[in-house]
């Protein structure tokens, strides 16, 4: 056998001068370390991003106070200067609970979304928030609760108990919760809530005068006390969340794929939920509904450091934060002697943004 | 030439006339029949039920003209104008869901995710709050507010085609910004605007009037008809861009019609009864499953939304002593009736 | 290269964004033949094929359909005239394989003409021709891999069209299956006369019912031709890096690729 290698000098011309020509124009596809360099450099440009948040959470507001000043309140504190207080048991709080409750909101929108592999869902999908709000209207309407500390337990609770009945509806009848199901048996039962909600503020205006301020959101009315209370749950919600992040990139290949890579899909599925509901759950009880951190840092995230899911769990675990916080600082001083709610700045600074975004991204098809 | 026959390719019936053919799935027919039956039955109903009851004789006496004066007044003044805009009203909101759902080849998408809602809340608490409008002017803020943000969404969205992921996805930024604004308006004003307001974001039937009907059913009437004619390249969508163009669909022009379509329709509907949001959700789920069809099924969700819509006004007229705006009870009666189906889907294998 | 075919590439360069696959390339359909695309993956085979069906629109240079850009004709009109079947197309959920199959006639009607005889006879034809007849009822989720195919394939040939596209039209099949699918896409080009291109990876079968072989390497085409001048050694080192021998294939006389054997000593 005569395996010959030689070939005419123009064939081979032209099948080469094309690769080349493609080689030059598409600048060859960056090796996968390179990659992985530029994702560790983002990460770390993102954690230098939420310090200097922090420090300008802690500088901000009705009255600005200097950077040095800030540093001494923490490490020196003196109780006899107003600004030290300031920082202590106003700026301080607020900041730690917004970064704890961006990052929930954020890492449970990115559990969301890769379990029910849909991009328009947010945790608010699992009935957190419909449960949330029904729980405090309750609690407003028939326990007479007029204080947002109040309200704590009871939107918390309201939320678990929420979104187990939405994961047991939809894994009624045969087989496992598939996305689909649990995607619209969320939308149901969070409609049906809102309804009741609503039909409970419109009969009643105490109620409503109450909730319109819970329903927005804000960082101002919770307290270390809350937090510290509240602080096992969003811990534990921290870890199984990561815990079922490892699994979730096998999960976005579809559920064969899945198992045939070994995943767990009934774990992995019960971790993430329990996972959301404890991390909203918490955040919710916090600060009140705040709806657009879940839905859109997911997709910010992604469009900084691809669709890996343990990546994207961190980036929007510091993501999540410096928006939200940001969004906090400027409702401080957009509208002087008053604060705009956190709830509603984030929208208002987070939905260009998130346009923004969208028109950068290559879309595939859905 | 002209014959009803049963094409030998599927269970389906042809009607044939010269050049014109239409293709009926008895399935299709008889869920359509069961649908419209039960939206008589429950239109009967709400005319005769209320805080003032009428006998079913009574109304038709009033029909025929031989009822009594108080008989004609209810019926005619209050009750009728309120059903048929209700009915205009829900077909149109259960329509546009159907044509947004298939758009975006997503259960989940409704009007209010291209922000059309939004805004017409925002238009709507505007003209609340700041000028202390009601009634009429209330509707045509929510409309301007509406267009406005959809047409803001489209522009946004459109870059060299109209591609619907991207178009949902900048429906919900722009959606939850302008929201934002309508909570802001919320906690900065005095606690009875903010109940008009509120009641207004629901959703009602309450007081409707001719003009309410004659406007609605002229928007209906008009793009009813476009949409459905649009159904056949509309479902070609679903199968992907590059086999919905290979079968000669003109993907960005049908893409853009029926968005259109599908907005003016849901403002038409804002108009008529306030932000209703749920009965678009629901409809178009519900008409594909009882039809089984494998398309969006335009004509079954305008049924369903219609349905949904007066069957919520009715309960909300006779289920309490204080009478609840109807957007109350869409949710009340929808969704039970989505979990149901869901369940029983499930049993059959069909998801 | 005769420029009396029907449908002709000329000089057209293909990108996805900023990313190039093909550049400056052209190609003229044989009209009457069934035309093999061949090539290693990535090569730009299905981009090719996009192009020549008006879905991807060249960066440069043109795709004419009978001398018109095919840019400019309506698309309806392309669609009477050219069929393509993608790689993975979408089923709708819960269709039936009739109505799966039906629409296929989608550019011959409207919502007046909803069902003709013609369309009726159509799909009775594509369906017998394909054998899927006795899964009119089932629905598609139901189906095997291979019956799914059949179905598609049906589908794009309820178009009625005289030129048909179809992007590796075999892979999910077992040979038995392919054959069937392929012996089909000769009698369509033999009796009917339609002009058929397929892109392929089992270079014998691409032997064997190819009138006229398309060999494409990153993005340009290194060889065209009958398979017989095609399917050479030395073109297939230079198309696939493949190492082997070209035998002739004694039933049907066309050649036929034998891999080399690696030893691993």
């Amino acid at each position: 056998m005569n395996l010959t290698t030689s070939t005419s000098a123009t064939d081979d011309l032209r099948g080469d001068v094309a690769a080349n020509r493609l080689a030059e124009r598409n600048k060859l596809m960056s090796p996968v370390g390179h990659r992985r360099m530029l994702r560790v450099v983002g990460f770390f440009c993102l954690l230098g991003l939420l310090g200097l948040t922090i420090i300008a959470s802690l500088s901000i507001g009705a009255r600005t106070i200097a950077f040095g000043v800030v540093l001494e309140a923490l490490w020196q504190f003196n109780g006899d200067l107003v600004e030290h207080l300031v920082v202590q048991d106003l700026r301080l709080p607020r900041t730690i609970i917004g970064i704890v409750v961006g990052a929930s909101l954020a890492v449970s929108g990115v559990l969301m979304q890769a379990i029910t592999r849909n991009p328009l869902a947010d945790p608010g999908l699992l009935g957190v928030n419909a449960g949330a709000s029904f729980a405090v209207i309750l609690a407003i309407w028939l326990l007479g609760i007029t204080s947002i500390t109040g309200l704590v337990w009871f939107s918390f609770f309201g939320a678990g108990f929420v979104s187990i009945l939405v994961y047991m509806l939809g894994s009624m009848g045969r087989g496992a919760a598939t996305p689909v199901r649990l995607a619209l048996a969320g939308a149901a039962l969070s409609a049906l809530l809102y309804a009741l909600t609503n039909s409970i503020l419109l009969t009643n205006q105490k109620v409503l005068d109450v909730f319109r301020f819970w329903n927005v959101g804000s960082l101002l009315g919770g307290n270390y006390n809350i937090l510290l209370e509240l602080s096992p749950f969003i811990i534990i919600g921290m870890l199984v969340s990561l815990i079922a992040a490892s699994s979730l990139n096998a999960m976005a290949l579809g559920d064969d794929a899945a198992k045939a890579l070994g995943t767990k899909l009934m774990l992995t599925r019960i971790l993430t939920l329990l996972g959301v509901t404890l991390l909203c759950g918490a955040s919710v009880a916090i600060a009140g509904p705040i709806g657009f951190i879940g839905l859109v840092i997911p997709h910010a995230a992604r469009f900084w450091c691809g669709p890996d899911q343990r990546w994207l769990i961190f980036y929007a675990l510091l993501l999540g934060p410096i928006v939200l916080i940001i969004s906090d600082i400027v409702g401080r001083v957009i509208l002087p002697p008053g604060e705009v709610q956190v709830g509603i700045m984030t929208a208002l600074i987070g939905g260009p943004l998130f346009v923004w975004i969208v028109r950068k991204m290559r879309m595939a098809q859905l | 030439m002209s014959d009803l026959a049963k094409t030998r390719v599927s269970n389906a019936y042809i009607w044939r006339r010269n050049f014109f053919s239409v293709r009926l799935d008895p399935r299709t027919i008889w869920a359509s029949l069961a649908l419209l039956i039960a939206v008589l039955i429950v239109a009967i109903w709400s005319i005769s039920a209320g805080d003032f009851p009428m006998s079913i004789a009574d109304i038709f006496a009033s029909f025929l003209g031989e009822g009594q004066k108080s008989h004609d007044f209810v019926i005619f003044k209050l009750r009728l104008p309120r059903l048929l805009t209700g009915l205009a009203v829900g077909a149109a909101f259960g329509m546009s869901g159907a044509i947004f759902q298939s758009l975006a080849r997503n259960p989940l998408a409704s009007p209010d995710i291209i922000g059309f809602n939004s805004g017409a809340a925002l238009g709507a608490v505007i003209m609340i709050i700041s000028f202390g409008a009601t009634g009429f002017m209330v509707a045509v803020g929510a409309v301007t507010g509406g267009l406005l943000t959809a047409i803001l969404v489209f522009v946004l969205s459109w870059k060299g085609g109209l591609n619907p992921y991207r178009l949902v996805l900048v429906g919900i930024g722009i959606g939850f910004t302008v929201y934002a604004g309508v909570s802001f308006l919320m906690t900065r004003t005095d606690i009875f605007y903010a109940a008009a307001a509120q009641h207004w974001l629901t959703g009602t039937l309450n007081a409707r009037i001719w003009r309410d009907v004659y406007m609605t059913w002229l928007g209906f009437g008009l793009l009813a008809p476009l949409a459905l004619g649009l159904q056949m390249s509309l479902n070609r969508l679903e199968m992907g861009d590059d086999m919905a163009r290979a079968l000669g669909i003109r993907i960005n022009i049908v893409r853009s019609l029926m968005a259109l379509i599908g907005v003016l329709m849901v403002s038409m509907a804002v108009a008529g009864a306030g932000p209703i949001g749920f009965v678009s959700l629901v409809a178009g789920p519900i008409a594909r499953r009882l039809t089984l069809s494998s398309g969006a099924c335009l004509g079954g969700a305008a049924l369903v939304g219609a349905l949904v819509l007066i069957g919520a006004d009715l309960m909300g007229r006779v289920a309490f002593a204080a009478q609840l705006p109807a957007g109350v009870f869409t949710a009340v009666i929808g969704a039970p009736f989505l979990l149901w189906l869901l369940a029983t889907q499930i049993r059959k294998g069909a998801m | 290269m005769s420029e009396e075919n029907r449908l002709n590439a000329h000089n057209v360069t293909l990108a996805y964004g900023e990313r190039l696959i093909i550049d400056d390339l052209s190609v003229s359909i044989p009209d009457g033949k069934v035309t093999v695309i061949i090539g290693p993956n990535a090569c730009g085979k299905s981009t090719l094929l996009r192009a020549l069906a008006r879905l991807l629109k060249p960066q440069a240079g043109e795709v004419m359909l009978d001398g018109v850009e095919i840019g400019k004709i309506p698309t309806r009109k392309v669609a009477k005239r050219l069929g393509l079947l993608p790689q993975t197309p979408i089923a709708p959920q819960g269709i039936l394989v009739s109505d799966l199959v039906s629409r296929g006639r989608t550019p011959h009607q409207s919502a007046f003409q909803q069902w003709s005889e013609v369309d009726e006879e159509a799909v009775l034809d594509a369906m017998q021709a394909t054998q899927t007849l006795d899964l009119a009822d089932r629905r598609i989720e139901e189906l095997s891999g291979g019956q799914r195919q059949r179905v598609w394939i049906a589908m794009a040939l309820a178009q009625q069209t005289e030129l048909l596209l179809l992007d590796e039209p075999t892979t999910f099949l077992d040979l038995p299956h392919q054959i069937e699918v392929l012996n089909l896409v000769r009698k369509l080009n033999r009796q009917q006369g339609r002009t058929i291109v397929v892109v392929l990876h089992d270079l014998n079968l691409a032997c064997r019912y190819a009138d006229h072989i398309v060999a494409m390497r990153e993005g340009a085409i290194v060889e065209q031709g009958v398979p017989k001048n095609v399917i050479t050694v030395d073109v297939m080192l230079r198309v696939f890096g493949l190492k082997c021998d070209v035998i002739t294939d004694h039933l049907s006389g066309t050649p036929m690729v034998v891999p080399a054997v690696e030893d691993y000593i």
